[in-house]
């Protein structure tokens, strides 16, 4: 058993943990893209990433692949790690903005401009497809084909595969195309439909629910009130 | 079928082990000039692979060719010290004098241009290279006569 | 030449004596540099010119012609060494061969015409060693260069050759040599710069029987091609090297792989191998000591990103090359799932001369953090382009003048670019950095494999960070979204920038996107590949903000935004310029001054190429 510290909680686990699910143990929810319970994780989107380490040495991986370590000391949610998942989703918006899952992302991070030009793509790479195929339906019809720019999901020479049965696994597994999201209005290009405007806790309890998501909302207006209160 | 001779001599070559793959692609492209679809498909089968894994390799690795090449093939260097002294001009007025974008090969089959990240001759950059044959310290006004000499060899 | 297994050691150190007696006989002889380089300077036609002068005199058993690989002094290619005085001959054309021969070996007169010429002195020199390119140099591994035929494993046995590897049979345990290799202060030389004795211990200790070792030969960096050389030059300082490794981890199997684009090196490797084979120096039981290695030489496919431990192992493994997270790391879980040791090709030559010399010996050399000699290629912008060796911690300004000899035409020196696509631009405020691996990580490089590519002021900062990132998108495996997203935004709004579309707030854009592209990445490319925009915007910012604000070029470099234009004083109207634009924008009569229509050119340069009145105005 192993055990390391997660927001300064203590948790113990069996070797070959990841932190994600060390994590989900605790309750606490990290956002995720190319995650799949049924699926080897395959780190692609970023969105998952937390910072390890401590003092000067911390860095962020992706907490859907890295092994729990013993005496690892992981934040899920600083502030280099929340600025890197903000600018993440800005330009899954900029590539995908016709994706409800991302629009939600989104709204959720309260991100309400995309800077980059659009492209209106219907993939994000994400690569559940190409794993789903693979792993539980073991056709093996789609891969990633291409590098870097150009890297895109298709089919052997982007013919009809023989091998695909057309289960439509892949169509049941794609976050970009699973909803059509109503409403980003151009010029912005997001939607926020469901923008968090205000944290639904403190309406409704006295109590701070802290790993409930959106998290940090609640915990920014209490370190504001401190702050004040040291002045 | 007599093809398929070639590609099985390579394969066997190398003891038709899925690891020596790229090996494996890097000799057959040596016979063809390029990777035609069937071919690739052959390879998958005798490898024992999915089809997917051979074309996703095929289209990673940038030396492969999924379009057939010319008679002569133009390296241009786009390495660092190469773009320092001009590499960009000399790959543009190539551009400009066989009407080929890099990747693309000429009408008339002959030039296939393709840019290459460095080969390690930056002296005498920037360099280009024909059918294995090193030309340094180009720069525009090189490159008519330069294209000349493989348009003649052609004629000749 | 057949060649006889080598039992044991002392059968080695026999043979060794009897090549040394054979090749002391031979006093006079020529060396030639044939690299790739070389070659393509046309060495290949100045050797066989060599070789018909000496039929022709009937010279055979009086002149020893050795081909060598590169010397490293690029810009003199093709050149010779007439030993043993070292005479150094350069920019040699095949007629110059018969003269060389009648003149210098058999009269021993020196030919000024051949010599090369200080340029800031004037004087002539006569001799390699008071050339000022080699005197500053430290040349432990590149002189050996010009000792040996990299073909014939017979010069490199002579010169020492598989000595440290029978020292190490002899009576050093495994752990030994590791303790020398930690001892030595031997840092990885392919760009991160990690212990070399901790890395090969973690190995050591990885449970498991199969292990192996790898010489990462990728080297992508454009710009630096210093294992290329060593490659092609002396390949049996990489295999001694990797068979001491591989006794001391405890591997029995090793691969070397090497990009596609080094053909020379590959053949001259495959030849290394095959020889050393012969003597029973890779196989079974190597000099009866009861250890079995062999080697195998894999390809590269045209992937930068295959230069990353891991992508490489998928390469060889024969999948695409995508890197994958680490722990667990190589020294645990590597090739095939076996504990793996990946040093780099110049790691991998400093090994046997560790092991010969001692760790103490070594660790005299460099600074207190960074051990030995570094290989720089020294490129670009620079007079004296080569490969220039030099104990760690000498300083820019030492190894752009006083080596380099400064920037040609009197421009002025901008910035120089180490570390490749995952380096940066260090100005002239920092020319008197000791180079080492912690200074040029402050200072927003980093040391990297060692291209050094010197700029002057007609390089345009923006225009390199544009080079860079267009490069790095197209290299990325595209895996991690930070990197294949980030890389390819950052691009456009570089490219904007330098077309005079960029608007304010880019730059602080740019920075914020950067950051979280180096953060959030999965592997070295994409942690380090922000490292081009950073380190420019950081020294350069008003060259960004020229383009920006005033849609200028200082260095007038970016097409869309400079003007051609003619000084019609300068212009002899000698109607070159008109015959040669494609595009048909130049008009004028003889001897009247031209003029360039300005709707349709199109700035491609040629005009200002072919102008020898200089009379082309560009900004």
């Amino acid at each position: 058993m192993i055990t390391l510290t997660i927001n300064g909680l203590d948790v113990e686990v069996e070797e070959g943990t990841t932190i994600l699910e060390a994590a989900k143990f605790l309750g606490i929810e990290i956002p995720t893209l190319c995650y799949n319970e049924g699926l080897t994780p395959y780190g692609a989107c970023r969105l998952c990433i937390v910072e390890i380490g401590t003092g000067e040495n911390t860095k962020l991986v992706s907490s859907c692949t890295y092994p729990a370590e013993e005496g690892l000391v992981v934040r899920t949610h600083s502030k280099r790690v929340v600025n890197a998942r903000k600018m993440l989703v800005e330009l899954m918006l900029a590539r995908c903005p016709g994706s409800k899952t991302i629009q939600d992302l989104a709204s959720k991070m309260g991100i309400t401009k995309v800077r980059f030009k659009v492209r209106n793509d219907d993939c994000i790479l994400c690569g559940l497809c190409v794993r789903m195929c693979k792993e539980q339906m073991d056709a093996k019809a789609i891969g990633f084909v291409n590098r870097g720019y150009m890297r895109e999901v298709t089919t052997p020479f982007r013919l009809k595969s023989d091998v695909c049965r057309t289960c439509g696994a892949c169509m049941y597994i794609c976050p970009a195309c699973q909803m059509r999201c109503q409403g980003p209005e151009p010029p912005t290009v997001v939607c926020n439909g469901c923008l968090n405007l205000s944290p639904p806790c403190l309406e409704i309890y006295e109590d701070k629910m802290c790993y409930m998501d959106p998290c940090v909302a609640c915990l920014k207006k209490e370190a504001e009130e401190e702050i004040e209160k040291r002045k | 079928m007599q093809e398929k001779l070639k590609v099985d001599r390579v394969i066997d070559r190398y003891e038709g082990d899925k690891a020596n793959l790229i090996s494996i692609l890097q000799d057959v492209q040596r016979e063809y000039n390029w990777l035609p679809q069937d071919v690739l498909t052959y390879i998958a089968q005798k490898l024992n692979l999915p089809l997917i894994d051979v074309f996703e390799v095929a289209t990673f690795y940038k030396s492969f060719s999924l379009k057939p090449r010319g008679r002569h093939l133009i390296t241009v260097c786009l390495g660092t010290a190469c773009h320092v002294r001009g590499g960009q001009r000399v790959l543009e007025e190539i551009e400009r004098r066989i009407n080929v974008k890099p990747g693309e090969t000429s009408e008339d089959k002959q030039f296939t241009l393709e840019t290459v990240n460095c080969l390690g001759c930056c002296a005498i950059g920037p360099i280009v290279v024909i059918d294995g044959e090193y030309y340094g310290q180009m720069n525009t006004r090189k490159v008519a006569s330069l294209l000349e000499k493989y348009s003649k060899k052609d004629k000749d | 030449m057949a060649k006889e297994k080598l039992k044991k050691i002392e059968d080695l150190r026999r043979l060794r004596e009897k090549l040394i007696e054979q090749r002391a006989a031979k006093k006079s002889w020529v060396i030639i540099s044939s690299g790739t380089c070389g070659l393509a300077r046309g060495s290949g036609k100045v050797i066989q010119a060599f070789k018909d002068v000496v039929k022709k005199y009937n010279l055979e058993d009086k002149i020893n012609l050795r081909i060598t690989g590169c010397h490293g002094f690029c810009q003199a290619e093709p050149n010779v060494v007439i030993s043993p005085e070292g005479i150094f001959y350069q920019r040699i054309k095949p007629e110059d061969a018969e003269e060389i021969v009648v003149e210098t070996v058999l009269k021993r007169k020196i030919i000024p015409r051949l010599l090369y010429v200080d340029p800031q002195s004037g004087e002539r020199i006569v001799y390699k060693k008071d050339i000022p390119f080699y005197k500053k140099q430290r040349r432990l591994l590149l002189e050996n260069n010009l000792m040996i035929d990299p073909k014939n494993i017979n010069d490199y046995l002579a010169i020492g050759g598989y000595e440290a590897l029978s020292k190490v049979f002899a009576g050093m345990s495994s752990e030994e040599v590791i303790e020398e290799i930690k001892k030595s202060g031997l840092r990885g030389r392919g760009g991160a710069g990690f212990p070399t004795g901790k890395k090969w211990e973690a190995c050591r200790r990885a449970k498991g029987d199969i292990k192996y070792v790898i010489c990462n030969a990728d080297e992508g960096d454009p710009g630096a091609y210093m294992d290329r050389s060593l490659l092609e030059g002396n390949p049996h300082s990489i295999l001694e090297g990797m068979l001491i490794g591989a006794y001391a981890i405890g591997a029995s199997e090793g691969f070397i792989y090497v990009r596609d684009e080094y053909p020379l090196a590959v053949e001259n490797v495959t030849i290394a191998i095959n020889q050393a084979k012969e003597y029973g120096l890779l196989g079974k039981n190597i000099l009866g000591s009861g250890f079995n290695f062999e080697i195998k030489i894999n390809r590269g496919a045209g992937a930068f990103v295959c230069g990353e431990e891991t992508a490489l192992m998928a390469s060889i493994e024969g999948r695409k090359g995508e890197p994958r997270q680490r722990p667990p790391f190589p020294a645990q879980k590597g090739l095939w799932g076996k504990p793996t040791n990946i040093n780099n090709v110049e790691t991998w030559a400093n090994v046997p001369l560790i092991i010969s010399k001692g760790a103490d010996w070594y660790s005299r050399i460099g600074t207190d953090k960074s051990k030995g000699t570094k290989i720089f290629s020294l490129v670009g912008k620079i007079n004296n382009t080569g490969l220039v060796e030099i104990p760690i911690g000498m300083t820019l300004r030492e190894i752009i003048y006083e080596i380099g000899g400064g920037i040609p035409d009197n421009k002025k020196f901008k910035a120089v670019q180490t570390g490749g696509p995952s380096g940066g631009c260090i100005p002239k405020e920092l020319l008197d950095l000791p180079v080492d691996y912690e200074t040029l990580t402050k200072a927003g490089s980093i040391m990297g494999s060692g291209g050094m590519i010197v700029m002057d002021e007609d390089t345009c900062m923006v225009d390199v960070a544009k080079y860079f990132l267009n490069f790095l998108r197209e290299e990325s495996c595209g895996k991690c979204l930070s990197c294949r997203e980030g890389i390819q935004r950052m691009y456009e709004i570089v490219t904007d920038i330098s077309e005079g579309k960029g608007k304010e707030g880019d730059i602080e854009l740019l920075e914020k996107l950067a950051n979280v592209v180096k953060d959030a990445s999965m592997c070295g490319l994409g942690q380090t590949g922000a490292n081009p925009v950073l380190s420019t915007i950081r020294y350069f910012r008003d060259e960004y903000e020229a383009h920006i604000k005033y849609k200028r070029c200082p260095a007038a470099v970016c097409k869309e935004i400079i003007q051609y234009s003619i000084d019609e004083e300068k212009c002899t109207g000698c109607m070159a310029c008109i015959k040669a634009c494609p595009q048909g924008a130049i008009t004028g009569e003889k001897k009247k001054p031209h003029k360039i229509d300005q709707s349709k050119c199109i700035k491609c340069g040629v005009c200002s190429e072919i102008c020898k009145f200089d009379a082309i105005m560009v900004e």
